[in-house]
């Protein structure tokens, strides 16, 4: 094997890491604030490109009305909740955040869907679009479970992945799309390796908002109220932050993330309706390597499962899905170990 | 008692069919240390859960005047109502910094109150300064028992919900954290206080109740409670037999 070779995968492989890792760090900040294995993170990514690649046609995409129709009713169920409990002097902030803000990207799409706008206003509103999809998600489905068992809520992002997958393919058909390149052309490494931008942007991106990440959690106080729930939940109670909050924020960046990694991918892999499921699962295996708790060892994992991708494509690429799902078992009887010599509790409830 | 900073009337508190709480009725006067005092699983901490929000109860409570039936726990921290739980519930994977600037979470809006409650809390347990950047977990008994209740604090509450500060803490410690709940009455915080240690309850308390078996079984003014003979021979160590 020639090192252009390596070379060439070690970049399509960190390039691939980098989207799981973008995806990764969603999945740990869902499950350690609310414990949902959000596997429907996963078709929100999807959704982002079918939504990006419906703008680029000039069609309204799908995802419009099911924004609309998901705020309408969590708008709706947050104010019965309001009702019943006697905090209908809440029902204005009901009303603004779960029907007035998932609505303004909303009819922005209407509007610039069949004109000629520019590439970055499609992509903002495409990001604006998706942003509020899990939490919607969350709000109509998992939150009136929230104390149930992990067992339970994982049952339901399975079923909800499912739920969200099926309406995708009303939404979008079943056409697979693929979006124009944010970056053109390529980069020529020194010994002469051809990288495409693109491959770069996904590295540069996952760099600099694992940095963001790094700086949100441990400088700002609402970072610091998310760890907060994530270590002791009546304890963050107990200061006065609100776990439905907490969780809404989770979800919302979780979304972010998971429309970025749509928005970086579907100019480099056809995207349909269905296929967030895949890369969702494989963005899980380096959350679990992560023990669902960490993120710098997510960050690892998610780098590692992508060059064991990249080679398992070049070397057995029949055996590829078989070699990367095959770390999970290693991974998992590693981590039970860890947690019975170290007592540790943050990976307690995984392993 | 109308004039009571928190009023507590008829409340029952079940796990399931088991009835922790029993008919309690409970008033808790502005700046005084009310003490609930009483054997282990007697129902003091289930009674504390509740009124904090933490656990369903039926009957009625007023905090403030207001209804506490239809307020979250948060909606009471806003209020200036905290709890420290018994387990102290602190943050163990943050450093202690972050676990007091927490404390200032339903207030973090307004940096100068934040930065002037820390210099406050720094100064009533040095302790605390010299180990801001260690991780909770790492603390001892005493000094995280100081950090739960300098979290609390940090919000400037109105009435602090104690309980048991002095469990599982030596006996010099107790003391000393005894004196320190005293010392935040004299700032004007009311507290709650719930504890197996009957003696140093009574000695910092203005108001005692006495727990048994999920109700009230006798109260009074704690000093007047120190010297009864039931409580004495029952909580106090001083048995006839």
């Amino acid at each position: 094997m020639s090192l252009d070779i390596i070379l060439i995968l070690l970049i399509d492989g960190l390039s691939t890491g980098a989207i799981y890792l973008l995806a990764g760090l969603g999945f740990v900040l869902v499950f350690s604030v609310t414990r949902v294995i959000f596997i429907p993170s996963g078709d929100i990514a999807a959704f982002a490109a079918l939504t990006l690649a419906a703008f680029q046609s000039r069609t309204v995409p799908g995802s419009i009305w099911l924004v609309a129709a998901m705020a309408a009713l969590a708008c709706l169920a947050e104010c019965m909740t309001h009702l019943r409990n006697g905090t209908a002097r809440r029902l204005p902030h009901a009303i603004f955040f779960y029907a007035v803000l998932p609505l303004i990207p909303c009819i922005v799409g209407l509007m610039i869907a069949k004109q000629d706008v520019p590439e970055a206003l499609r992509i903002v509103t495409t990001m604006a679009l998706i942003l509020p999809m899990g939490v919607l998600i969350d709000r109509l489905t998992l939150r009136p479970l929230a104390t149930s068992s992990t067992l339970i809520l994982f049952i339901v992002a399975i079923a909800v992945h499912f739920l969200i997958a099926g309406i995708g393919l009303i939404v979008f058909g079943p056409e697979g799309v693929r979006t124009n390149p944010i970056l053109d052309g390529v980069t020529t490494l020194p010994g002469g390796v051809v990288v495409p931008a693109q491959q770069i942007l996904m590295m540069i991106v996952a760099l600099l908002l694992s940095f963001v990440f790094y700086l949100f959690f441990g400088r700002s106080i609402t970072g610091k109220a998310l760890r907060a729930t994530a270590s002791n939940r009546v304890g963050a109670r107990l200061m006065g932050i609100r776990p439905e909050r907490a969780a809404a924020t989770a979800y919302l960046i979780a979304s972010g993330l998971a429309a970025i990694v749509g928005i970086l991918i579907a100019p480099v892999t056809t995207m349909y309706y269905d296929s967030g499921f895949m890369i969702g699962l494989k963005a899980s295996v380096g959350a679990i390597i992560g023990g669902m708790a960490s993120y710098p060892i997510t960050a690892i994992g998610s780098v590692f499962i992508g060059i064991l991708e990249s080679w398992a494509s070049f070397l057995a690429s029949d055996y590829k899905e078989i070699i990367i799902f095959s770390v999970v078992i290693p991974v998992l009887i590693w981590r039970s170990f860890a947690v019975h010599r170290d007592g540790d509790e943050e990976i307690e409830e995984l392993a | 008692m109308n004039d009571a900073l928190l009023s507590l009337e008829a409340i029952h508190v079940a796990y399931g069919k088991v009835e922790a709480v029993r008919g309690v009725n409970l008033a808790l006067g502005e700046g005084q240390i009310t003490t609930v005092i009483g054997a282990n699983g007697a129902g003091k901490t289930t009674l504390l859960s509740a009124a904090a929000g933490l656990l369903p109860w039926s009957g009625r409570a007023r905090y403030q005047g207001e209804d506490l039936s239809r307020m979250t726990v948060e909606d009471r921290v806003e209020r200036g109502f905290c709890l420290v739980p018994e387990q102290r519930a602190l943050f163990g994977d943050m450093p202690v910094l972050d676990n007091l600037l927490l404390g200032a979470f339903v207030r973090r809006r307004d940096k100068a109150y934040v930065k002037n409650s820390l210099e406050s809390v720094f100064e009533q347990f040095p302790r605390l300064a010299e180990r801001q950047a260690q991780l909770a977990q790492t603390l001892s008994g005493g000094e995280r028992q100081m950090l739960a209740i300098g979290r609390a604090l940090m919000s400037q509450p109105r009435l602090l919900l104690l309980d048991e500060p002095s469990l599982g803490l030596a006996p010099t410690i107790v003391r000393d954290v005894l004196k320190r709940v005293r010392g935040l009455r004299d700032q004007g915080v009311s507290i709650l206080l719930v504890e197996q240690n009957a003696r140093a309850a009574l000695d910092v308390a203005d108001y005692a109740y006495v727990m048994d078996t999920g109700e009230f079984v006798l109260e009074g003014k704690a000093a007047d409670m120190a010297s009864d003979p039931r409580v004495m021979a029952t909580y106090l160590g001083g048995g006839v037999e």
